[in-house]
């Protein structure tokens, strides 16, 4: 058969499939159940032309029809919402703990420190000096005087958006930044905790050695569970990417960082969403005054518990089955 | 895969599990780097219209922006990807699309994973770990597409059919290889663009072929309609 009577025969078929691909009118001419079929056709098809050496052009024309086709029925497809809905109630905590081992050493990176810093201000509080320059202190200091209206970095009703746009922006990023910083051999989320936990210990040992417990605890308590947890989660993500790369284990390092890669994101996802949480309470709650401290510690304390039944027992059973389903 | 021994080319080829192989042209860093520029252009004036109209909200529009700043800065890309064929306007506009390593779309996924990690490629100035890695690796991946398993390619072309100029078919003294006739098909649907000097003196290279005629370019013509079955068997 020659190049000419091959077209003649197949043209009116390519047709319908190349409607069908646009979606169009012409769409409905196949029906769903035959476009395995139909594709598999335009391969056959493309795969004859190819062999025998037709023009070019026709070449050009089936593959174009097979990746197409190709990318119609290999494309991800889903119930985004469903599927947000299943990860928050089950694949989110059986993913970390799947990944307990990393979900540890991140957290232990950024509380040691952090814990640790309490401490050692509490006996020795001139230390702090070595690690926050004067000025910054003083703002801190001010920040949670007694004697504010609102607690917290900013005051004043209308702000309260203003700091949740800034919680979003600045908080995620950091989420975001210990993900990407374990490409680097995991270097950057080790930085990233460890800086974070320095940081985030010694303001909180300088403002308790101070006795400004009930405006400052009353202030981080209600955010504290899913701020700290969040960043340990986005820590373990990076440090997946970088373990991946250090110890691929019986894989080249590319395939190990794909592997890893993919859980990682997953891990992100969550950490991301708990960060987004974390600023949400922090704008509209955590800043509110008129709230007596004590009801912001037993805030706060009902939500460490309520993670730390989350994660020990959500999406037990049902976590392995869905847990690797795609993204 | 035909040639012993392959091009130095941009061409990924994906085998399929109908047997077939896909070709994709893979996109290098330049044509990259301009989407980027253009995508950064148009992130950049949404920004300022944002930041133009927002104080008028007071301090809460304030946060509205950092809001804005936020999904520009790590969900632009992510959104155009996953929802608008894998391209972000800078990407469309010069032709190029997002695709998974094995020649399906990018899926929500790989797109987060790809542009998140730009901060890593962006380390330690200006893509600098990006570029090495496109450089470095087959198929011009940076970092977040290593990670993510996905390519940039050339989006495919509008296909256009140009007829070949009639000849009398001619049938060729000895059967040709695949690789063969493509080249005298080639040469054929792109007669019209050459001047006639120049059309001999490429045909004069197929030597066996148009050995001794006065004119190679309409040799060459003949036997591409003769393979295209204009008469004939």
């Amino acid at each position: 058969m020659n190049q000419a009577q091959f077209e003649a025969r197949h043209e009116r078929r390519w047709r319908e499939f190349a409607a069908w691909l646009d979606g169009g009118v012409g769409a409905a001419a196949i029906a769903p159940r035959d476009w395995p079929q139909r594709y598999r056709q335009i391969a056959h098809h493309l795969a004859l032309a190819r062999d025998r050496a037709y023009g070019p052009e026709l070449v050009d024309r089936l593959q174009h029809l097979a990746l197409a086709g190709h990318q119609a029925l290999y494309g991800s497809r889903g119930n985004a919402l469903a599927g947000l809905v299943g990860f928050v109630g089950s694949g989110f905590p059986a993913l970390v703990r799947r990944e307990s081992v990393a979900v540890a050493v991140a957290a232990a990176l950024l509380f040691v420190p952090l814990l640790g810093l309490i401490a050692l201000l509490l006996r020795w509080p001139e230390l702090v000096h070595y690690l926050i320059p004067q000025d910054q202190l003083a703002s801190y200091e001010a920040m949670y005087a007694p004697g504010n209206r609102a607690l917290g970095p900013r005051h004043g009703a209308e702000s309260q958006l203003m700091m949740f746009g800034y919680y979003v922006w600045n908080n995620v990023k950091i989420d975001f930044q210990c993900f990407a910083g374990g490409l680097l051999f995991g270097v950057g989320a080790v930085f990233f905790m460890v800086y974070n936990g320095v940081m985030i210990g010694a303001v909180a040992g300088h403002l308790t050695q101070l006795g400004l417990i009930p405006t400052f605890w009353g202030f981080v308590a209600g955010h504290s569970s899913w701020e700290l947890l969040g960043a340990a989660i986005s820590g373990a993500a990076g440090l997946k990417l970088g373990w991946a790369l250090i110890a691929p284990g019986a894989q080249p390092r590319l395939a190990a960082l794909r592997a890893a890669g993919r859980v990682a994101v997953r891990l992100l996802y969550g950490a991301a969403g708990m960060t987004l949480g974390a600023a949400f309470i922090e704008a509209f709650w955590s800043s509110m005054r008129s709230i007596p401290a004590e009801v912001k510690y037993g805030v706060g304390i009902l939500f460490w518990g309520l993670f730390a039944l989350y994660f020990a027992f959500a999406g037990r059973g049902r976590g392995r089955a869905e847990g690797d389903d795609a993204h | 895969m035909t040639a012993a021994t392959p091009m130095l080319d941009t061409l990924s080829r994906v085998p399929t599990p109908e047997g077939f192989e896909l070709t994709l042209r893979l996109a290098g860093p330049v044509p990259r780097a301009l989407a980027y520029a253009l995508d950064l252009a148009i992130r950049g004036l949404v920004l300022f219209a944002a930041a133009t109209a927002l104080p008028y909200f007071g301090r809460g529009g304030t946060g509205l922006l950092l809001l804005c700043v936020f999904l520009l800065e790590w969900f632009y890309p992510v959104a155009f990807e996953v929802w608008a064929g894998g391209a972000t306007p800078g990407k469309r506009a010069f032709g190029l699309a997002v695709l998974n390593d094995n020649g399906t779309p990018v899926g929500f996924g790989a797109s987060v994973t790809r542009n998140l990690l730009r901060a890593a490629d962006f380390l330690p100035v200006l893509y600098a770990f990006g570029l090495v890695s496109m450089i470095c690796t087959r198929q011009f991946q940076r970092l977040g597409d290593l990670a993510a398993g996905t390519i940039v390619v050339y989006r495919e072309r509008a296909l256009v059919r140009t007829p070949l100029p009639v000849a009398p078919p001619l049938a060729p003294p000895f059967a040709l290889t695949l690789d063969e006739r493509r080249a005298v098909l080639d040469f054929a649907e792109r007669h019209a663009t050459l001047s006639g000097e120049r059309a001999d003196e490429l045909a004069a290279h197929a030597t066996p072929l148009v050995a001794a005629s006065p004119r190679p370019a309409a040799v060459l013509l003949g036997i591409a309609n003769y393979q295209r079955g204009g008469t004939g068997r």
